[in-house]
């Protein structure tokens, strides 16, 4: 067992209101500069939908992640020892600025410096690259909250294997559904980001399993950028280098939450300790299709058992480290209670960021109120809001619910279980079991007998389901961030003052950002 | 006469190898940062690939060409001792010659007409760019016009390339070329010359490495198996790998 600790995250996707305060926070920190406008190092995107770059998930076209070959061994799909090096001088799985978008400003001035005359002055846009104007195709975002739509949520990759008449369901006009998927990078346990680098200027920290681009030993070989099936890390096309979501570490190490984390309105946000097995990476990356889930979660160790308490203190974990995997809201998450699944785990990079997949958007569906027994259920707040319709979460026939849901089941089961449908019905009936708990609770309008049985069924017990509402309704900011102290009396220079390299590139070297020659 | 010859051939060499080695020891040392190979691919990547794929691969044979014919001289001869064999090699090299002027030629025409890939150009891009393009072009001229250059290359320039390296400098042999080839040999100096300060470095951090080592990198801040021990002292702890 080689045990080691990583930083993990868990998003919670029912809570989340496509604010991208997040998404603002990070670029005002880290991509407000030439070369990184179009960067999203945290970007909020609208599902269905194309997603941003455009199409991400088809990696028909990207070519991300690994492939697992019909003996069990894996190897990145568009980049890799071989291929990497022979497509070096012209890689033809690179996304161009086109697939993300050309970043543009306005000219403003020629609002203000614009001789009188008959017509309104207009601020024209020009491209952020060349400086000339330009005719703005896309931006950032440009299908938010489009889904529904036939350029974009149309074209998302994750309706492979529905039907077209499933497919048709989704876009009906009362029918029409959609949640937001906020996404970073994973900071994965197999990053396909850190193999595809010829130049090995990618790496993993051990001490807290931040993935890093060492900007010095960067080369523009751009192969990190084809290899991330998340499409998370970026050619910086002014200096010549790529980069990536680095977590906030400098922020990390002072004992600070990520900008992006801390920022978060909906308080989706969850960051903690995990303690993993080391030994057991390669083959739980390497496994059958179905079973890239659960083996990546066995890789999750129990930060309370006696054996890898010892081998972790043998691996040099500090003793505050191990205390924070076990107050982990993450682990709670994740393994305690089984809500959170990994995005795409099929591209065998063991993300380790993970979901939990929305409830609301998926099963509920508006109905008439006034149809007698339906409207007696109602509370009256519900009725205050409005008097004609419900927005249904009914009890009846509960499990049904979800296997009528708004949202099939394969399309989240594309997402966040590798096509396994079986995985997201028990995450959201265990969602929906501690909602009627709560109401059960708070309102009292329903049985408790059914309530104990639907608790049952999940595996719930209402000490566990309240823990699960306290921990998704309640927690406050030091409940939801659990960092570990980064120690940094023991490494002396893990980072150098921070306000005076502002605007440089990473935090490791006094060096100007400047493109060379 | 003599004093030029002795310039450009003993003298420039000397210069360009110096130039060369400090500068790119230098700027690897004191800015990193700067070592790229300042890809434009994400900005335009349908006329790079008729640009950079025959450039580059076409440099790469012309350049391992030259450098067997300059390593292995008697085996070159040896080769070439069967005319239709020796024909072969001039013809592929030659073939690769002209791939390598088109591709350039096509990454010059880009780098201006493109006003994304302008924009990341700089003045020394399109000195080298210029400077490669006579090059090759001059290349191209000494193999047409004073055919076999894979015969007496080592015959003439081995011989005086290795008194080079050997500190002992023979340049006569060269003063009676042709002037095309004298040209080719100082162009060649002079592109070794500006190396460290264009982004050809981006050559000589090539990632060979990458074949042999693995595919995954840890590193850690402190030596996490000696950080515990309260017996350890405070000064070792640098990063290590893995
Ligand atoms: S999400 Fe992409 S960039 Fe981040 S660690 Fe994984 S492979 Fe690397
Ligand atoms: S700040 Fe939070 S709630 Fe707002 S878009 Fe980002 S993740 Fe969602």
């Amino acid at each position: 067992m080689d045990v080691r600790s990583q930083i993990s995250m868990l998003f919670h996707l029912d809570k989340c209101i496509g604010c991208h305060t997040c998404s603002i926070a990070c670029k005002n920190i880290w991509t407000d500069r030439k070369g990184a406008e179009y960067m999203w190092w945290n970007n909020v995107e609208t599902k269905p939908g194309t997603g941003y770059p455009s199409k991400w998930e088809d990696q028909n076209i990207y070519k991300g992640g690994w492939k697992q070959d019909g003996t069990g061994s894996i190897s990145l799909k568009g980049s890799g020892k071989y291929k990497g090096l022979i497509n070096i001088f012209h890689n033809p799985y690179l996304p161009l600025l086109e697939d993300y978008y050309e970043p543009w400003t306005y000219k403003y001035l020629d609002l203000i410096e614009s001789p009188a005359g008959d017509d309104q002055p207009t601020a024209r846009p020009v491209s952020l690259v060349t400086g000339k104007e330009i005719d703005i195709k896309t931006g950032p975002n440009w299908d938010d909250d489009l889904s529904g739509t036939p350029e974009f949520a149309r074209h998302d990759s994750n309706f492979k294997n529905l039907t077209s008449a499933e497919k048709e369901a989704m876009f009906q006009l009362d029918k029409m559904a959609m949640f937001y998927l906020p996404r970073i990078c994973n900071h994965c346990l197999n990053p396909a980001c850190v193999a595809s680098c010829p130049s090995g200027a990618i790496y993993k920290r051990g001490e807290d399993g931040v993935v890093l681009i060492n900007q010095q030993v960067c080369r523009a070989w751009r192969m990190c950028v084809t290899a991330c099936p998340y499409k998370k890390s970026y050619y910086n096309w002014n200096t010549g280098k790529s980069e990536k979501c680095i977590l906030c570490y400098p922020r990390l190490e002072a004992g600070l939450t990520p900008a992006c984390m801390h920022s978060c309105v909906g308080r989706i946000r969850y960051l903690g300790v995990m303690l993993y097995d080391a030994d057991k990476i390669k083959e739980a990356a390497s496994a059958p299709e179905d079973e890239l889930i659960d083996r990546q979660l066995d890789l999750i160790l129990d930060p309370f058992d006696e054996e890898v308490i010892k081998n972790a203190k043998e691996n040099g974990i500090a003793d505050s480290t191990i205390k924070a995997a076990q107050t982990s809201p993450v682990y709670k998450f994740v393994k305690v209670w089984g809500l959170g699944l990994p995005l795409h785990p099929e591209y065998r990079t063991l993300p380790m960021l993970f979901y939990v997949p929305p409830l609301l958007p998926v099963m509920a569906s508006l109905s008439d109120a006034n149809n007698g027994e339906q409207a007696g259920k109602l509370d009256p707040i519900a009725k205050f809001w409005d008097r004609n319709t419900l927005y249904d979460t009914s009890t009846d026939s509960i499990w049904g619910t979800i296997e009528q849901a708004r949202f099939p089941l394969k399309y989240m089961a594309n997402l966040f279980g590798s096509g396994s449908e079986g995985i997201i019905k028990e995450v959201l009936k265990k969602q929906l079991a501690v909602r009627l708990h709560r109401r059960n609770v708070t309102v009292g309008d329903i049985e408790k007998d059914f309530v104990e049985k639907v608790l049952k069924d999940v595996n719930l017990t209402p000490e566990l389901a309240d823990d699960i509402y306290n921990m998704t309704s309640l927690a406050k900011f030091d409940e939801r961030f659990n960092i570990p102290p980064a120690h940094r009396e023991q490494a002396l220079d893990m980072l150098e003052n921070t306000g005076d390299l502002k605007g440089s590139a990473g935090f490791g070297f006094k060096e100007k950002p400047v493109r060379g020659l | 006469m003599a004093l030029s010859n002795n310039f450009f051939f003993i003298g420039l060499p000397y210069m360009a190898l110096i130039v060369f080695l400090i500068g790119s020891i230098y700027r690897y040392r004191s800015s990193k940062f700067t070592y790229s190979s300042l890809s434009s691919q994400f900005l335009e990547t349908r006329k790079l690939y008729w640009g950079s794929l025959p450039f580059h691969w076409g440099i790469v044979f012309l350049f391992f060409g030259h450098l067997t014919a300059f390593l292995f001289p008697r085996s070159v001869l040896l080769w070439n001792e069967v005319p239709i064999r020796l024909v072969i090699l001039e013809i592929t090299a030659f073939v690769f010659g002209i791939m390598t002027l088109v591709g350039l030629a096509n990454l010059f025409y880009r780098r201006l007409s493109n006003p994304r890939v302008r924009k990341v150009s700089n003045y020394m891009d399109i000195i080298l760019e210029i400077l490669l393009l006579t090059q090759v072009f001059l290349g191209l001229w000494v193999a047409y016009g004073y055919r076999w250059g894979s015969s007496w290359f080592s015959i003439v320039l081995t011989p005086y390339l290795n008194s080079i390296f050997l500190l002992n400098p023979q340049a006569d042999a060269i003063f009676v070329l042709p002037l095309v080839i004298q040209l080719h040999i100082i162009f060649a100096f002079l592109i070794i010359m500006i190396i460290p300060f264009t982004r050809l470095v981006h050559f000589l951090v090539f990632p060979l490495s990458y074949l042999w080592r693995p595919y995954q990198k840890v590193i850690w801040n402190w030596d996490r198996k000696k950080i515990r021990d309260p017996k350890t002292k405070w000064t070792i702890h640098k990063p290590t790998n893995n």
